[in-house]
């Protein structure tokens, strides 16, 4: 069955890759993808990074992202201007708990503006 | 004035001159009140615009500052990318389809880039941003009638020495509350060396 995709966005490499880590645990039949740090890997986020995590975790129902702080807003608004055709939502909840309760959500098949409205009920 | 495609490149060119000798100073700025990589991740963009725009043949200014949106939005990193690649991006846009780059069309780019600054920043004037250096000289280039190099340089140097006095409630420098006055606000210095590269391109038409 198709999920939501989720989207880690943090600023560092290693935030997004141990969060996917720890959500991947537990919820194994939901697509995360993990869009840390810059190209180089560096500490601070990157718009192509994003935008190929986007792609990787949209199986038709849309991709929710969950991010940090600072410019991971805005490299993620503009990524959704230039995903087009993927449904994509921008979540306000903080980047661990968020996530977390987005992909529990995502894993009971809802659709993205439930898995949405769940996650923002929950902060 | 009247700007080429020779010229825009020169621009750039000035630019990151001017960014990568002040590469240490925009970053103590930015450390008194951000998280201190400004220098770094300017530096890395401005390097990678005049490589880019060096390696490929343009019909138009609106090409060239395409390219150097793209390059920043990718390459910089931190917030400045997103904000300095959309104000060149808007400003490509804003001139469209123009030869040659006279002082009317470079004022409606600046117009259009001060405004996709603030959509995508969620910023006003006065907050200690990009924005306060920006909208003043796109302010003077559009109400002037003809554009003085040393006017340019004025302009913008005085607005971001005004950015001292602001208190932060954008952005990084927003976390230092009161700590943020007394602090040059480091996208209005960097913003001060675009515009400073500016003026010695036009002066050097004068």
């Amino acid at each position: 069955m198709e999920r939501v995709g989720i989207v880690l966005i943090s600023h560092s490499s290693k935030i997004a890759e141990g969060l996917k880590e720890l959500i991947s645990q537990v919820i194994t039949e939901v697509p995360v993808e993990a869009a840390g740090g810059t190209e180089e890997n560096e500490i601070g986020t990157s718009i192509e990074k994003i935008l190929e995590s986007i792609h990787r975790a949209d199986c038709g129902k849309g991709v929710m992202l969950f991010y940090d702080i600072g410019s991971a807003k805005m490299n993620a608004e503009i990524a959704i201007e230039m995903a087009e055709s993927i449904e994509v939502m921008i979540s306000e909840a903080p980047l661990v708990e968020g996530a977390y309760v987005g992909a529990v959500e995502s894993g009971m098949a809802k659709s993205l503006q439930e898995v949405n409205n769940a996650v923002e009920k929950a902060f | 004035m009247e700007l080429q495609v020779k010229d825009t490149i020169q621009w750039l060119e000035k630019i990151n001159e001017k960014i990568q000798q002040n590469k240490d100073y925009l970053t103590d700025l930015d450390q008194a009140i951000g998280d201190s990589d400004h220098g770094i991740n300017m530096s890395r963009g401005f390097q990678e615009v005049v490589k880019q725009v060096n390696s490929k043949d343009y019909n138009t200014v609106s090409d060239v500052l395409k390219d150097t949106a793209m390059t920043l939005m990718s390459k910089v990193g931190g917030a400045s990318g997103p904000l300095f690649g959309t104000a060149f991006l808007r400003f490509s846009m804003g001139i469209k389809g123009m030869d040659a780059v006279n002082q009317e069309a470079f004022a409606k780019g600046l117009e259009d880039a001060v405004a996709g600054i603030m959509q995508r920043g969620k910023a006003t004037i006065g907050e200690k941003t990009m924005v306060d250096v920006w909208s003043p000289v796109a302010d003077y280039f559009k109400e002037t009638a003809k554009v003085q190099a040393e006017d340019v340089v004025y302009t913008a140097k005085n607005a971001m020495e005004q950015t001292k006095e602001i208190m932060a409630t954008k952005g990084r420098a927003s976390y230092f509350k009161e700590k943020s006055i007394g602090h040059i606000d480091p996208g209005a210095a960097s913003s001060f060396y675009v515009f400073e590269a500016l003026s010695e391109v036009i002066k050097e038409e004068e």
